[in-house]
């Protein structure tokens, strides 16, 4: 599109700026400048005190100013093999669950998309419906479920299927479960945009060139749907790397992860400026997947 | 041509045995009609037209014959295969759909070998014969392309070569220039037209424009409501309707509410009310006196001027509309009986004064020979 108006009324376009300056302000305020703080932080030394990081800018005597900036937060990460490890663990556990969402989230999300359209919408309620109540209640009402008396061992043991309650709890398969019933709705959701807004006549065409519905279904639905594919991996992948709450609650002693290191760091060890090191990190790591998913989707769609 | 007989038409040949049998076919959704007891015969080699109004089942009974619907009631068989429980992918049928429905994740060549590859042909025979049919439609520069980066016209083309790649026994098209603009649709017909010269597949072609199906088809079927309400050439349909659907669907027409009168021959004198007076009109067949006669005259066939016309029916009037479009030149003229009557002009003339003007007294005639008569 080479077509464009006139360079100096593009370039001064007021009701342009108005418009983009409530989200930039909006964006500067609560991601950036925390984000500016916390990188702060963790260029910080952890001092007993209030609050317990030490100044990065100091006025010494003669009128200067000192600049510390402490890189061995960083090092720290790096060095130590808790972090690293924890960190693999956790883009392991998130990927896994990634993988499995998708797995039960696109026949859910098909399914949906496919059924009559008085069906569709309390299909996705149902969906949506675990939201109405509070995450964290969901996480405990999983403890109830998997505990060694719990609902699932009970089941099992009823059916006689096992003679010994399992350890359910306090595992990684709990983690995994954790996590994929919790962000599945996150899955199913982009999923089912992108499979509703498809044309129905391109599996029509499929068929009508030879193509039988199983094949048509890897060779049409799948590629129409690479959007939604990528749109929801990334809304599951990434919050379940920096998931906290649920390897603390269902995951075991040893289920090593991210968000539960930070959160030991802030709270347990008040050391805040390797907690915010480890924030930066995770969040410097995670930017990349987004990236690769923007470079994907522009391969997708060619304009 | 050598024989001396006339050329008989595949379909004026009770030895010939039609590609596309449709016997009794009726289909409705949700306990409504949309096709009701249709029966159908189209031969090899045929440019069929389904014309109708939106609605009128001609997109069903298309469907029916791709496979999207099964039919309530009926048989369809194709090529004397009985193809009524067979699945979409397994009739030797492709069509090309209104929407062309091409794979948009799919580049131009990959969706024109599509149908191919499902066969599991060799690559490189796949290669060859994306590449004839794309020099055929003239496309052979764009393979690469993505279906978004083309206009409309060319993606037109990659939907027919698409849908003609496996040679099947019938190509189905569904509104096939209905997206295009009406210069580049002109234009398109007589393509469309030579290319099915030019490969020998029956095509059956769903439209709702008269005159499309008039320039293009070898027959046509006028549809309404669900039903066949006359099948023929386009000349029969436009010059011997079977019914006042018919007759007014397909182009302008006069039409004459009245009475048979006498029969002398085949010309029958019919009063019209409407007209103000009796009327003679070619009727083959014997009409008893007194039953209801619809006179049909198209503005064509209607002689204009200030002077008496020849011809065996003449009426006088006043001109009340004068429409120029250019080639021709629409009067209507308001008769005694009440009746408004069309008549068309040539404009053989350039820049020639209007021979007529409004509020004119002025005569329209016709011979009963270019009427008909619809007797119901």
């Amino acid at each position: 599109m080479r077509r464009r108006s006139a360079p100096w009324l593009r370039r001064f376009r007021p009701g342009r700026w108005v418009v983009a300056a409530v989200p930039l302000l909006w964006l500067g305020l609560f991601f950036g400048l925390p984000f500016f703080i916390v990188v702060r932080i963790s260029l910080s030394e952890t001092v007993i005190g209030l609050p317990p990081y030490s100044a990065l800018l100091e006025w010494i005597e003669g009128g200067m100013l000192s600049i510390r900036l402490n890189f061995a937060n960083f090092a720290l990460l790096w060095q130590d093999s808790l972090y690293l490890d924890a960190f693999i663990n956790s883009v392991r556990v998130a990927a896994t669950a990634t993988l499995l969402c998708l797995l039960l989230g696109y026949p859910m999300a098909l399914g949906i998309a496919r059924a009559r359209q008085s069906l569709r919408i309390p299909l996705l309620l149902l969906v949506i419906l675990p939201f109405w109540t509070s995450f964290l209640i969901r996480v405990y009402a999983w403890i109830g479920i998997l505990k060694g008396n719990g609902l699932a061992n009970n089941v099992l043991l009823w059916i006689g299927w096992i003679e010994q309650p399992l350890p359910l709890l306090h595992t990684d398969f709990a983690v995994h479960l954790g996590i994929v019933y919790g962000y599945l709705p996150f899955m199913v959701l982009p999923l089912y945009a992108t499979l509703s807004r498809m044309d129905s006549s391109l599996l029509e065409a499929a068929a009508d060139l030879g193509c039988r519905p199983s094949r048509a279904f890897w060779r049409v639905t799948v590629p129409q749907s690479r959007p939604g594919i990528l749109a929801g991996s990334l809304l599951v992948f990434v919050p379940a790397v920096g998931e906290f709450v649920i390897p603390d609650l269902l995951g075991g002693p040893d289920t090593l992860m991210i968000g539960k290191v930070l959160w030991s760091e802030f709270f347990n060890n008040r050391d805040w400026p390797v907690a915010a090191a480890v924030a930066v990190a995770l969040l410097v790591l995670l930017v990349a997947p987004v990236l690769l998913f923007e470079r994907l989707r522009e391969r997708a769609q060619p304009r | 041509m050598t024989g001396s007989a006339p050329r008989l038409e595949a379909w004026q040949d009770p030895a010939a045995a039609p590609l596309v049998a449709i016997k009794g076919v009726s289909k409705s959704f949700d306990r409504q009609a949309a096709v009701s007891d249709v029966s159908l015969a189209i031969y090899p080699g045929e440019f069929f037209s389904l014309l109708g109004a939106s609605g009128c089942g001609k997109t069903t009974l298309l469907r029916l014959l791709a496979g999207f619907e099964r039919p309530d009631q009926g048989r369809l068989l194709i090529a004397g295969q009985d193809v009524t429980e067979l699945p979409p992918y397994q009739r030797p049928v492709n069509m090309m759909f209104q929407s062309y429905a091409l794979f948009p994740h799919l580049s131009v060549a990959d969706n024109v070998g599509f149908g191919l590859r499902q066969e599991g042909l060799p690559r490189r025979d796949i290669r060859v014969r994306v590449a004839e049919m794309l020099d055929m439609v003239k496309l052979g520069s764009f393979a690469q392309r993505k279906p978004d980066q083309l206009s409309g016209g060319q993606r037109q083309r990659v939907a027919l070569a698409r849908s003609l790649i496996k040679h099947p026994k019938l190509l189905l098209l569904d509104e096939p220039l209905a997206a295009l603009d009406r210069k580049l649709r002109e234009h398109t017909q007589f393509e469309l037209v030579n290319i099915q010269e030019r490969v020998g597949i029956t095509f059956i072609m769903v439209t709702h424009d008269q005159e499309e199906a008039m320039t293009m088809s070898t027959r046509m079927a006028v549809m309404n409501e669900g039903r066949i309400r006359q099948i023929g050439t386009p000349v029969e349909i436009y010059e011997f309707p079977a019914n006042r659907f018919v007759a007014g669907f397909i182009g302008a027409v006069n039409q004459f509410e009245g009475r048979a009168l006498a029969q002398a021959g085949d010309v029958l004198q019919v009063y019209a009310e409407s007209a103000g007076t009796e009327l003679r009109v070619h009727v083959p067949q014997a009409v008893v006196a007194g039953s209801p006669v619809v006179v049909a005259v198209r503005p064509e066939k209607v002689r204009l001027g200030r002077e008496p016309p020849p011809g065996d029916n003449r009426l006088q009037g006043t001109v009340e509309e004068i429409a120029y479009l250019g080639d021709v030149s629409v009067y209507h003229l308001r008769v005694a009986g009440g009746a408004l009557i069309e008549a068309q002009l040539t404009n053989h003339t350039r820049g020639a004064a209007p021979p007529l003007t409004w509020g004119d007294r002025a005569w329209v005639g016709w011979n009963a020979d270019d009427a008909f008569a619809l007797v119901e």
